[in-house]
This record gives C-alpha cells, structure tokens and sequence, in this order.
C-alpha cells in the first residue's frame, strides 16, 4: 500500500518535471558545438556572399564601359567557361562525397574524394589563371577599362577563394592522416565542404551575369 | 556528436542519418548539370526570343542556386532549420538591397550624366 503510493508519487514526478515538457527553442540547453560551429560558419559564409554582391553589383553598373576596349564578347571563350563550370560543379559533389565517406569513417574512399575534389579545383584554377594571361597579353588587363576592372576584380575573388579553398582542402587531409577523424576535424572539415558548396553557388551567378550574358552581342 | 532530439540543425547536415545520401548528392548533381546545360542552350545559341533571354538566364541561375542549396548544403524548411533559413533569408534580403539599390541609383546617374538630348529621352 505504501510502496504503491511511493511509485504512484515517483512515477508521476518525472512526467510533471522532466525538461521533455518543454518543447522550445532552446528548451534542451546549449546547443552540442557541431551546430554552434556550423552556424557561425554559415553566417560567415552569407557575409562573404554580402561581400560578392558589391563586386557583383559593380560589374553589373560598369560592364558597359569598355572605354573604346574589348567588350565581353570579344573576350570570353564559353567553351573554356563551360569546362571551368564542369570542373567546379563536380568538384563540389566529390567534395559532398567525401564528407559521406568520412562520416562512416572510411578513410580510403574519403582520401580518394579529396584528391578528385583537388585536381578538379586546381584544374578551374588553372583554366582561369590561363584565361586571365591570355586577356593581359592581347592588352585586356584591368586597367584598360572600367569593365575589365570590375571583370578582374569580381572573378579574381573567386579565384582567390578557391586558391584558399585548395590549401584548406590540403590541410584537411592532412589533419585527417595525422589526427584521424576526431570530432573538431570533422567539425573544420565540414566547415570546408560549406565553403567549397557556396563558392560553386558564387560561380553559378558569375557564370549567368558575367560570362553568359556578357558574351551576348 | 549532435543527439537526435536536438532542436536544431547544423547547416549541411542531412536529417536522414541513413538512407538516401549518396542518392541526394547524385540527384543534386543531375539537377545542376540540367540547369547547366540550359543555361548555356539559353545564353549561347540563337533559339529564344533575345530579349526574353536575361530573363531566363536569371530563372535558371536563381533555380540552380536553390539545387545547391537543397541538395548539397541540406538547407530545408524543416523546423529544425529554421534558424539557418532566417539566416539565409537575411543575406539574401542584404543582398539584394546592395545590387538592386546600386544598379537603382547609378542608372540614375548614368542617366544625369548624360548630355542634355540623350537624357531627355530616358525621362518619361
């Protein structure tokens, strides 16, 4: 009779206490530090796309003064554009598959993604360093015109984030043969693949603004 | 380790734990190479109306940005995600306030800049 009514009262307790009860946002505590590391990433990544869009925003308000120069038909090869977004476009679901192989643990597989995620950035990098020297030599540099300026200025940051994308990727693997998977690797390592992702989402309106429409006549 | 209660979701991270992973990967890519190719079937050869065709070209670009969005960074409309889409929905609106704002007032300019006849003709 007693100990019923001590398990009544303890079975009861729980349900009116526990913190199940409260279902907010928030209602389970801080949140584990893969989400808190994750976001901040996140928000960083949209502050650099804030950054994109006044280079974006001042190439589209010069794109037409070439200054008596060459205009973007003149310039732009599209079969050269469509390899460079080939090459960046797999590169980003190498890179998403790396991040499922290193999420089983499968190192091999995820040793084997990086690479084909690395060459395929070097190869885009190669191509547009490639495009960039065969536009200085016939006299196409940025300081021929204000569209050329704004042209450098917007695709050479790009550029310059795959260039730092491809040291972050290289010391990635590194860590991994040298710590092997251990959370905050994984936790960088999926900061890099956001990274990797939104710069693909970059090259996508710089392909449209830049190259599709600028080849236009 | 992220428990599977927690109410939010980390940005990239997929809800299903164990199915279907490899496949979103792959279907993003088929829908990305998809959009691809019709922006440059759009943009390079001569079959659609010319001035229909920034429009398109911006269409497909916008639709392929949420392909990547989607199928790559995982963003969804879950409730778990909401606070990566207030987030998301905040660059975009900043974003938008700096092209559409500069391209607003420089047309302007452009417009004030230009010699008297021209500039009567762009005023309505």
């Amino acid at each position: 009779m007693n100990t019923a009514a001590t398990n009544g009262d303890l079975l009861r307790i729980p349900a009116h206490d526990t913190p199940q009860e409260s279902t907010g946002p928030g209602a389970q505590g801080p949140a584990p530090v893969e989400i808190v590391v994750a976001y901040g990433f996140w928000i960083f990544l949209l502050s650099d796309i804030i950054m994109f869009s006044a280079l974006f925003a001042s190439y589209a308000v010069l794109s037409g003064d070439t200054a008596g120069g060459p205009a973007g038909h003149d310039l732009f090869n599209l079969e050269h554009v469509a390899i460079e977004t080939l090459c960046l476009l797999f590169s980003s679901y190498s890179c998403g598959l790396g991040a499922l192989a290193i999420e089983r643990r499968h190192l091999p597989a995820f040793y084997l993604c990086s690479a084909v995620t690395f060459v395929l950035g070097a190869t885009f990098l190669g191509l547009e360093l490639t495009e960039f020297s065969g536009m200085v030599a016939q006299g196409a540099g940025p300081t021929r015109s204000a569209f050329l300026s704004a042209f450098f200025a917007l695709v050479g940051l790009h550029g310059v984030h795959v260039s730092i994308g491809l040291l972050w990727l290289l010391f990635m693997v590194a860590q991994v043969v040298a710590q092997g998977p251990r959370d905050y690797v994984l936790r960088r390592l999926h900061c890099f693949s956001l990274f990797w992702h939104a710069l693909d989402i970059i090259w996508i309106a710089l392909l449209t603004l830049v190259y599709l429409l600028g080849a236009r006549t | 380790m992220m428990p599977e209660t927690s109410s939010d979701r980390a940005p990239g991270k997929r809800r299903d734990k164990s199915t279907g992973r490899l496949a979103t990967y792959t279907a993003g890519l088929g829908f990305a190479l998809l959009l691809t190719a019709g922006s440059f079937l759009v943009g390079k050869t001569g079959l659609f109306w010319p001035p229909g065709v920034p429009v398109g070209l911006a269409v497909l670009a916008i639709a392929q940005m949420g392909v990547h969005l989607v199928f790559f960074l995982h963003i969804s409309t879950g409730a778990d995600n909401t606070n990566n889409v207030l987030a998301l929905a905040f660059g975009v609106l900043i974003v938008g306030l700096v092209v559409t704002g500069s391209l607003w007032i420089m047309m302007h300019l452009n417009a004030n800049m230009m010699p008297p006849g021209a500039a009567m003709e762009m005023r309505h």
